[in-house]
């Protein structure tokens, strides 16, 4: 295998699903924000609401059909670029995604049309049904996703079956209620909504401090605040949950992520901050928060978490039981049902580090010749880059807590100072509007590099999965990708910008009317503007 | 999880078998109007007013359509991991292409109106003109590549899935005068139900335009059918299993052992009731022909679901059971008895599938029936969300 065509592979697959993860995020939660919006408008009968779901409605639209079309990608992309992943984990791996089809995508997408051509075809509660299907479609979605992901990095339920030399699916409610996936799924789906929300908070502060559809601004700031609180809040929840959980399905990736290079008496400390050295093998002027990371990784006040060196010691003993379990495979290969049992029985119990044996594929093609310095290497072939790991979780888990500080203050002002708000804060809407993508992307990094050198933890290395492709193939569409998305991204960036710009400019009249008739009751027409009263000015 | 043993494994590989023939169907009877359409629009529409109005007749429906594509995708994934990865990789920049077409596509629906300028629209009529026509001649080309077998082995110890040939070379090999033609079969059937699907949903210039192309590209759909048939049973090998069939063994395509030769017609000298198949495609093509010819609006899109459908099935059940032979290493091809998931997955597969399929179905339906009705330039006007 060339070492080339893998990174090549890997650059690719990264690009195009984080590229992916541009649009999805606001997928999520925008589409449940337009429901919860319409869901006011049916409830109450004002056109305001109307036309605060078809104004984001439309922004909706406009990111929607790139996080579909980008999706197709990834969809094909297991097949075209990692054609022996796909053989090797295909059985377990390929069903969530097709249950995501079935069940999800299949009803997102049949709905979406009618939610843009169905307002003069549908009655008011089958439009707003219509509206909260394709919220939940976008949503069941995300959940057969991530329990796929979720299997790549705690595969249960499995095991490899030597005649067809892949791994096969032995329980499949184990794969659905994996306790990574579920944790990931919820953590997820909430830095959707939050993403959302920072958007509609955003682009609404643009709106006020141009004092421009005030109005639609104010309302859906105290959307979207509330809305926004609640999901930030939930995301670092459960991302400490993905803590917990990752403290005894993977071990070397929070090790990695805190740097932790030995291993610590119980309770861990939490290192806030340092300069994680990977050839020093130790993290410099490290700033610690004693008991934390023993916390939060174990819950307890007594048990250890496992540092670096430590881990790549008991991969170094894995790859040499994984070893045994490859010679034992080979013979069964050969002899097929004339095996003796014994051969069988040796290949049982070491099968589960069958996947460490693979990992010596990088240096020789029968990892039965290894020599113990090349055992060596691909024990620490299994640490991931520190380095950018602690850094990448470091930035995202600010962002997190800052969302809540930012949501928290923003519903203050919309449920108990009349949804007047200061200049400072709104400029600060407008200034964070980036920053969710950044920390969700971030997320994935910390997910996927923090996997590696596996596609599938434990059981079948990265250097292995990709198909036996030319470079030459890998760099004509590693090009026609980066050309062809770089053109859609300005596109779709030129339509956002020049459809925020115009605002909303359906029901213009009807709603400035029924507006106008009804100030006397309207809790924004109390004769005070959008803006708090500043004591300077 | 011992339920699934009440279904054999040979029976579950069957269904998936049958399963995978009704997504490709049910992809190219939805999908493939709309990639019919796309292709038909810079010639049925020659004002933009009438080229929105062709767009808008497919606007509300192509997102649910498209997802026909994406399934079959996943349950091949799901339901037969050696094709997926064989096919998926080997078809590289073949499938690259595909993609490109079917990303651009989208996009095109929905942003094209989302500005004024002439110059824009135009751009994205061309992409959506792309956008249909590629991935219909491309996937004819699959097609006839598949039925003559191609160039992947699968490694002995670890079963690694090789394709030889280089990039560009690769991609120029599929380009063979028989897959062609498989490919104009493909292209002109779908421009053909493109056309169908506008003969109901349109009216006046644009539909009468598009009856015209319709009965021309039907006419070219049934000739190259027949043609591709002929060549079929001449000048291309077929393939057999060697030895006795074992139909529930493991997955495993290298256990046994297949030998090129003798003719693909053979299937109907074994199975005569499968010529049901082509003659279902002739006679629905025909009938559509005649049907665009009379400006007949919905029997004619009917009978031309029924082509495709008979066309897209004379395939399946001529090669069956092999889904992709392979030319350098026959041992390797993958047949419907040693290339399907585990018998858990596919009974676990299978009870989703008989779950949702239905569901999927039945809400699909209710959106046409909502959307049902011509598409007018006063539409256009009414709906500010409109395409």
């Amino acid at each position: 295998m060339e070492f080339g065509l893998v990174e090549l592979s890997r650059l690719q697959f990264a690009m195009t699903a984080m590229y992916h993860f541009l649009f999805v995020p606001l997928t999520l939660g925008l589409s449940i924000i337009v429901a919860i919006m319409e869901t006011v408008y049916v409830m109450t009968g004002r056109p305001i609401w109307r036309q605060m779901t078809k104004f984001w409605g439309t922004l909706f639209g406009i990111n929607f059909v790139l996080g579909v079309a980008t999706g197709i990608t990834m969809e094909f992309q297991f097949g075209m670029n990692w054609s022996y992943y796909s053989h090797y984990v295909g059985d377990i791996f390929g069903a969530p995604l097709a249950i995501e089809g079935l069940m999800a995508f299949f009803m997102e997408a049949t709905f979406v049309g009618l939610f843009f051509f169905g307002w003069d075809k549908l009655s008011k509660v089958a439009h707003l049904v219509v509206a909260w299907l394709v919220a939940i479609g976008s949503n069941f979605s995300a959940l057969w996703i991530l329990i796929a992901n979720g299997w790549m990095q705690h595969p249960v339920g499995a095991e490899f079956n030597p005649d067809t030399m892949r791994m096969e699916m032995t329980n499949f409610f184990e794969v659905v209620f994996n306790e990574v996936a579920q944790a990931k799924f919820v953590h997820t789906v909430s830095a959707g909504y939050v993403t959302a929300a920072v958007f509609v908070l955003g682009v609404s502060s643009w709106y006020l401090l141009k004092g421009r559809h005030t109005e639609l601004a104010r309302r859906s700031i105290a959307i979207a605040s509330a809305f926004g609180l609640a999901a930030a809040l939930s995301v670092v929840v459960l991302g400490d949950e993905s803590g917990y959980s990752a403290s005894h399905t993977q071990k070397m990736k929070l090790a990695a992520i805190e740097g932790m290079w030995e291993t610590q008496d119980a309770p861990a400390s939490f290192t806030l901050v340092g300069i994680p050295d990977s050839d020093a093998r130790e993290t410099h002027y490290a700033i610690h928060i004693p008991y934390v990371m023993g916390l939060i990784g174990t819950r307890s006040l007594t048990q250890e978490i496992p540092g670096i060196d430590k881990l790549v010691a008991e991969a170094n003993e894995r790859i040499h039981s994984g070893i045994t379990a490859y010679d034992a495979l080979m013979t069964i290969r050969e002899q097929r049902d004339a095996t003796p049992a014994s051969v069988r029985a040796t290949f049982e119990e070491n099968s589960e580090n069958l996947g460490f044996a693979l990992l010596l594929k990088r240096y020789v093609d029968d990892p039965r010749q290894a020599t113990e310095e090349q055992i060596a290497m691909a024990a620490d072939d299994t640490v991931p880059g520190v380095g950018p790991l602690f850094w990448a979780f470091r930035i995202m888990v600010g962002l997190g807590f800052s969302f809540i500080a930012v949501m928290l203050y923003f519903f203050y002002r919309a449920s108990f100072r009349g949804m007047r708000f200061p200049r400072w804060a709104l400029r600060l809407g407008v200034v964070i509007i980036p920053a969710p993508w950044i920390a969700a992307e971030l997320g994935w990094f910390v997910a996927e590099f923090g996997r590696q050198p596996w596609t599938v933890d434990g059981v079948l290395p990265t250097a292995l999965s990709a198909s036996n492709l030319s470079i030459t193939d890998l760099l004509i569409t590693l090009a026609g990708f980066v050309i062809f998305y770089t053109v859609l991204f300005i596109v779709e960036m030129g339509l956002m910008l020049k459809y925020i710009k115009k605002g909303p400019y359906m029901d213009v009249e009807e709603t400035d009317s029924w507006m106008e008739r009804h100030a006397h009751r309207l809790r924004t027409h109390d004769g005070k503007g959008p803006f708090a009263a500043e004591p300077a000015e | 999880m011992i339920l699934h043993e009440f279904m054999t494994f040979e029976v579950l590989r069957v269904i998936w078998w049958l399963l995978l023939g009704v997504l490709l169907i049910g992809f190219a009877l939805t999908d493939g109007f709309d990639m019919g359409v796309g292709a038909l629009l810079p010639f049925v529409g020659k004002t933009d007013k009438e080229r929105r109005v062709v767009i808008n007749t497919i606007g509300p429906v192509w997102e649910g359509n498209q997802v026909w594509f994406i399934l079959g995708g996943g349950a091949i994934f799901a339901a037969w991991p050696p094709l997926y990865a064989v096919s998926f990789s080997g078809f590289y920049l073949a499938m690259f292409l595909v993609l490109a077409a079917l990303i651009l596509r989208p996009v095109g629906f929905k942003y094209r109106s989302k500005r004024d300028s002439a110059k824009w629209r135009t751009t994205w009529d061309w992409a959506l003109f792309v956008g249909g026509a590629v991935p219909a001649l491309v996937f004819g080309v699959a097609v006839g590549n598949v039925l003559q077998g191609v160039p992947f082995y699968l490694t002995p110890d670890m079963l690694m899935p090789m394709y030889e040939g280089n990039a560009i070379m690769k991609l120029l090999g599929l380009l063979n005068p028989f897959a062609l033609l498989a490919g104009v079969v493909s292209l002109s059937m779908l421009l053909m139900h493109g056309a169908a699907w506008l003969g109901l949903k349109t009216e006046g210039f644009i539909q009468q335009r598009a009856q015209k192309i319709g009965t021309v590209a039907g006419i070219v759909a049934a000739v190259a059918y027949a043609l591709a048939g002929l060549w079929l049973a001449m000048g291309i090998d077929g393939y057999q299993i060697l030895g006795e069939v074992v139909k529930d063994g493991p997955s495993n395509p290298l256990y046994s052992e297949v030998s090129k030769g003798g003719s693909w017609m053979a299937a109907y000298a074994a199975r005569p009731w499968i010529v049901i198949a082509p003659i279902m495609g002739f006679v629905g093509i025909g009938m559509a022909v005649m049907g665009l010819r009379k400006g007949k609006e919905v029997s004619t899109l009917l009978w031309s679901k029924l082509g495709i459908t008979g066309i897209i099935s004379s395939v399946g059940l001529t090669m069956f059971p092999f889904i992709l032979p392979s030319t350098v290493d026959p041992n390797s091809s993958l047949t419907v008895w040693d290339s399907s998931s585990s018998h858990l997955t596919l009974f676990v597969m299978l009870l989703c599938a008989i779950i949702f399929v239905p569901l999927i179905l039945a809400y699909t339906a209710w959106v046409y029936k909502v959307l049902w009705g011509k598409v007018t330039e006063e539409d256009l006007d009414n709906n500010a969300q409109s395409y």
